[in-house]
């Protein structure tokens, strides 16, 4: 039985209980092995792959070649141009109506409509942006909004993970996420629903 | 090449004209094949049942009998998995004997594409025919590619069958789904073993085929008991029957009897 | 405190979902269309068995050197400011939980899904210390309001018709009765989720992989609920089974690729959200290790590759027995084929049914894409089973038999002629009744008038081995 004894724990006990359990049991191995880049995927064209592979998980995306465009598009869509309460970290192109700065508590972000925000790199294979933590003011922003808005440079889009994961390098304290698509589900029957709990959908802006 | 015929227990029993193609089959390669005749079985049904120590004299009587030849061909992918793939804990790592049986047993199909390099067998099957790929051959012995894994390999039943003039092959839904035979699990898990050998079954009728063909007896008999229960329009055939000419059955003249 | 669990019969426990037929179809379907996307997804990379061989390697790497990481892992994770816990058992994980919710005077957590926190019965355990806890994977709160258990560790709720979930949200949620539209549904849900969210004062998680060169913890979801739960409250308590680790910040390029593919079919999830430390020097991040018998399973070289498993849920996609007889059939918190090997981890006798709960198809060992020998271990446990007395008494008689009788060919050559004889001859009543397992749902096989061995003796001029006929 698994269930053993454990009465009588010093705090920190189980700590030393669990290392004792496993050095007691010591298990050959090979070394960790290196990842050959030789033999991963590599796209011919990393912009339309990104582009397609996007779609596919949900999301929408646009090639513009300046901020204003940004702007035109947002303001063609109804759910944003009838939008009160927009964030954004990319004023260039929308001024945020949410003074984020002034925000002490997350939780008054809760009617935020919109998020702008910046993604550092994209990655063609699963349609993902990488956004950096250090970016956002509050967190919560990238998932408390309705909808959801990333700016990413379409000459930072590498071919898969591994290039992704190098690309970040080491890691600092803090938060960092890929995004891929809007927030969804299938859990009632495997039928796709868009907008679980995050955003209800996701514009991509490809700038140059 | 001095070749041992080895026929599975059942198929001994109950489906003779099995081992009776397969031996007419090897015989018209031209080549001398023995019947060890005191041979019974390779042990499966202990060792799937986890009675390993039952399972240990029988696999060594069976390493007794057998060797001493070039080649031990088997028409079952299942039977010579249990040779090749789970005899090794019933004998010392460094038996030769037992390693040398183990490389030189081969199912049937394997050993007239990959041994003999036989592409080609002359004959005539003008019939519509799909094919259940059996797990056992399929994920243990590689006969062919399976769907969950990225890896292109040759089917070498369909190189032959397919070989036969007049023969058209239908795709199914699933192409290599388990028809829930599993040896004991057909008992013990009869509701769930009987509702994915109907299912299979259905996936056959609805491609259009006339005749279910595999490599393995034991689930052609399990679907055999289950088609005629109830009264589906489906024959099922052992490849060996295929390739060795014999007429599709009637209702009447089932594969087995003979 | 070992507790007898439960004997577990699942062939019993299946009777009732493969039996209604169009229900068990229906199951089959949804799971097998989630094989298909996943198949789509493998497809699309050439790479794709290249990775799963090196995820199999990195993971037995970790596990074999696991001691090291973890401690190195547990250096870093302080280093970027986490609080890490050690649990050597579920009960002292949910101590724990409990004493940091206590600690904080909290009453209201929301949690995103984990199934450590089912393995540890930590929903339970907190419910009963008059905590309130809210399941916020869409999957999950349907599950937790029927007051029923997750049937699946990637689709809990995969058991349960959108008619089903309608009714249960129309009880709790207030939605019109009859509503049965999943966007309908999933809106509703959103809707008085957003609520919990809000109130919840500790957010819960569990953890997809951590890792050790930077204490970092990464979880992913497709909901947004991991993140929405943690970026509101102060403190975030993330649960995690030892064998989560990863070396290297770099390793989490094969894990990520494989996860979603090999789950959903998705090239990966929406969400895949990296935390090192806590939000910032106002909150607190927790990190919870627990052992809970995987030291246990590291120690046996038969079962050890099992603690690679990164919980994606493929193999029951898979596995034709789970798809029609259910994850409930399993009574267990993870179902299906990995869930047949760790059950017996825990108590052999109270899951001695589900290694056989399998045809051996091996389906669940070549879609593993951390290439855990499933249907192997499975055979493996039978024979533990056996040697522990386990196998039902008349089985293990039966087996014993079978073997004697292999063991004397001129006796076996003698019972298979009766057995022929005894086909051909006996009224279909006597051989087709209830007894015989095989005949009730099938035909047994038209007996022949000769074995392939008397054939051989006439017409290969041998001498006759058998009865004459």
């Amino acid at each position: 039985m698994i269930a053993e004894a454990f009465e009588n724990r010093e705090p920190q006990g189980s700590k030393q209980l669990i290392l004792d359990r496993l050095r007691g049991r010591a298990v050959p191995s090979d070394g960790l092995p290196e990842v050959d880049p030789g033999r991963l995927i590599k796209f011919d064209d990393r912009i339309r792959q990104f582009q397609e592979t996007l779609e596919f998980v949900g999301g929408e995306s646009h090639l513009v070649d300046s901020p204003e465009q940004v702007r035109e598009i947002l303001e063609g869509i109804d759910a944003f141009s009838s939008a009160d309460r927009i964030a954004s970290t990319y004023p260039e192109a929308i001024e945020p109506t949410v003074d984020l700065a002034k925000v002490s508590d997350p939780h008054l972000l809760s009617s935020l409509g919109w998020t702008i925000a910046r993604g550092e790199f994209a990655i063609a294979e699963n349609g993902a942006i990488w956004i950096d933590g250090a970016t956002l003011p509050h967190r919560v922003m990238i998932f408390i909004a309705q909808y959801l808005a990333i700016v990413v440079s379409r000459s930072q889009i590498v071919d898969h993970m591994h290039d992704a994961y190098a690309r970040i390098g080491a890691p600092r304290p803090g938060f960092g996420v890929f995004v891929s698509g809007p927030s969804k589900t299938a859990d009632i029957e495997q039928s796709l629903v868009l907008g679980a709990h995050g955003c209800r959908k996701l514009q991509v802006f490809l700038t140059p | 090449m001095n070749v041992a015929l080895f026929v599975p227990c059942y198929i001994d029993q109950f489906f003779p004209d099995v081992a009776i193609s397969t031996l007419e089959l090897l015989e018209s390669q031209g080549l001398s094949v023995a019947f060890p005749e005191m041979q019974t079985c390779c042990g499966q049904p202990m060792a799937n049942t986890g009675c390993t120590a039952d399972a240990a004299p029988v696999a060594r009587q069976f390493v007794e009998m057998f060797s001493g030849y070039d080649a031990v061909v088997c028409p079952s992918g299942s039977c010579t998995s249990m040779i090749r793939n789970h005899y090794s804990e019933y004998f010392a790592d460094d038996d030769q004997r037992f390693i040398k049986l183990r490389d030189s047993t081969f199912e049937l199909c394997e050993f007239l594409v990959d041994r003999l390099g036989v592409r080609t067998i002359k004959g005539r099957f003008p019939h519509r025919v799909s094919v259940h790929s059996s797990c056992h051959g399929l994920r243990e012995l590689r006969l062919g590619a399976c769907s969950e894994q990225m890896v292109p390999r040759e089917n070498k039943l369909r190189i032959l069958l397919e070989s036969l003039e007049g023969v058209e092959v239908v795709p199914i839904s699933r192409q290599d789904e388990c028809c829930g035979f599993g040896g004991t699990f057909a008992v013990t898990e009869r509701e769930t073993s009987v509702a994915m050998g109907v299912d299979r079954v259905q996936d056959h009728v609805q491609s259009g085929s006339e005749v279910l063909v595999a490599g393995d007896m034991s689930c052609l008999m399990h679907m055999q008991g289950l088609i005629r229960r109830r009264e589906m329009p489906m024959q099922v055939m052992h490849i060996a029957e295929v390739l060795a000419g014999r007429p599709l059955p009637t209702k009447q003249t089932a594969s087995a009897a003979r | 405190m070992s507790i007898a669990l439960p004997i577990v019969d699942h062939p019993q426990a299946a009777k009732d979902f493969v039996n209604n037929v169009p229900r068990s179809h229906w199951h089959d379907d949804s799971l097998w269309f989630v094989r298909t996307k996943r198949d789509r997804q493998a497809q699309s990379l050439p790479e794709w068995e290249y990775l799963r061989e090196t995820a199999s390697a990195i993971k037995r790497h970790t596990i074999a050197n696991l001691p090291d990481y973890l401690q190195e892992f547990e250096a870093n994770a302080i280093r970027m400011g986490a609080v890490v816990h050690w649990a050597a058992d579920a009960a002292e994980h949910n101590e724990i939980v409990l004493g940091l919710l206590r600690k904080n005077k909290t009453h209201r957590i929301i949690k995103s899904k984990s199934m450590l926190t089912e393995e540890c019965g930590l929903n339970e355990f907190l419910i009963d210390n008059g905590i309130d806890v809210v399941d916020t994977d869409l999957g999950e709160r349907i599950v937790q309001l029927r007051g029923e258990t997750p049937s699946h560790i990637v689709l809990p709720a995969i058991h349960i018709k959108k008619e089903e979930v309608g009714e249960t949200f129309h009880q709790h949620l207030g939605t019109r009765k009859g509503e049965a539209d999943p966007q309908v549904l999933t809106e509703a849900a959103r809707g008085h989720l957003r609520g919990k969210f809000l109130e919840g004062e500790v957010g819960i998680t569990g953890v997809n992989f951590g890792i050790a060169e930077t204490g970092g913890i990464v979880v992913c979801t497709n909901e947004g609920n991991a993140d929405l739960g943690v970026s509101l409250p102060r403190i975030h308590i993330a649960c995690m089974g030892i064998e989560k680790l990863v070396p290297r910040f770099e390793n989490l390029a094969v894990f990520t690729r494989l996860l979603a593919r090999s789950a959903t079919g998705q090239p990966i999830t929406s969400y895949t959200s990296h935390f090192h430390g806590p939000r910032d020097e106002n909150s607190e991040l927790h990190i919870v290790l627990v052992d809970n018998g995987r030291s246990r399973i590291r120690d046996s070289d038969t079962f050890r590759d099992a603690l690679n498993c990164i919980r994606c849920g493929a193999c029951m996609n898979t596995c034709p027995v789970y798809r029609r007889s259910g994850g409930h059939s399993y009574q267990a918190t993870v179902p299906g084929p990995i869930g047949s090997v760790l059950g017996p981890t825990k108590d052999m006798k109270a899951h001695k049914s589900l290694p056989y709960a399998c045809s051996l198809c091996g389906s669940c060992t070549d879609v593993c894409p951390v290439k855990i020998p499933l249907h192997h271990q499975l055979l493996a446990w039978r024979s533990e089973l056996v040697g522990k007395r386990l196998l039902a008494w008349n089985k293990r008689v039966g087996m014993k038999a079978a073997s004697w009788l292999f063991r004397h060919p001129r006796l076996f050559f003698t019972a298979g002629y009766t057995a022929r004889v005894a086909l051909k001859y006996l009224p279909k009543s006597l051989t087709h009744n209830r007894l015989n397992e095989w005949a009730i749902d099938r035909d047994l096989p038209d007996p022949p008038k000769q074995s392939f061995r008397a054939w051989y003796a006439q017409n290969r001029n041998v001498a006759k081995p058998e009865q004459p006929e």
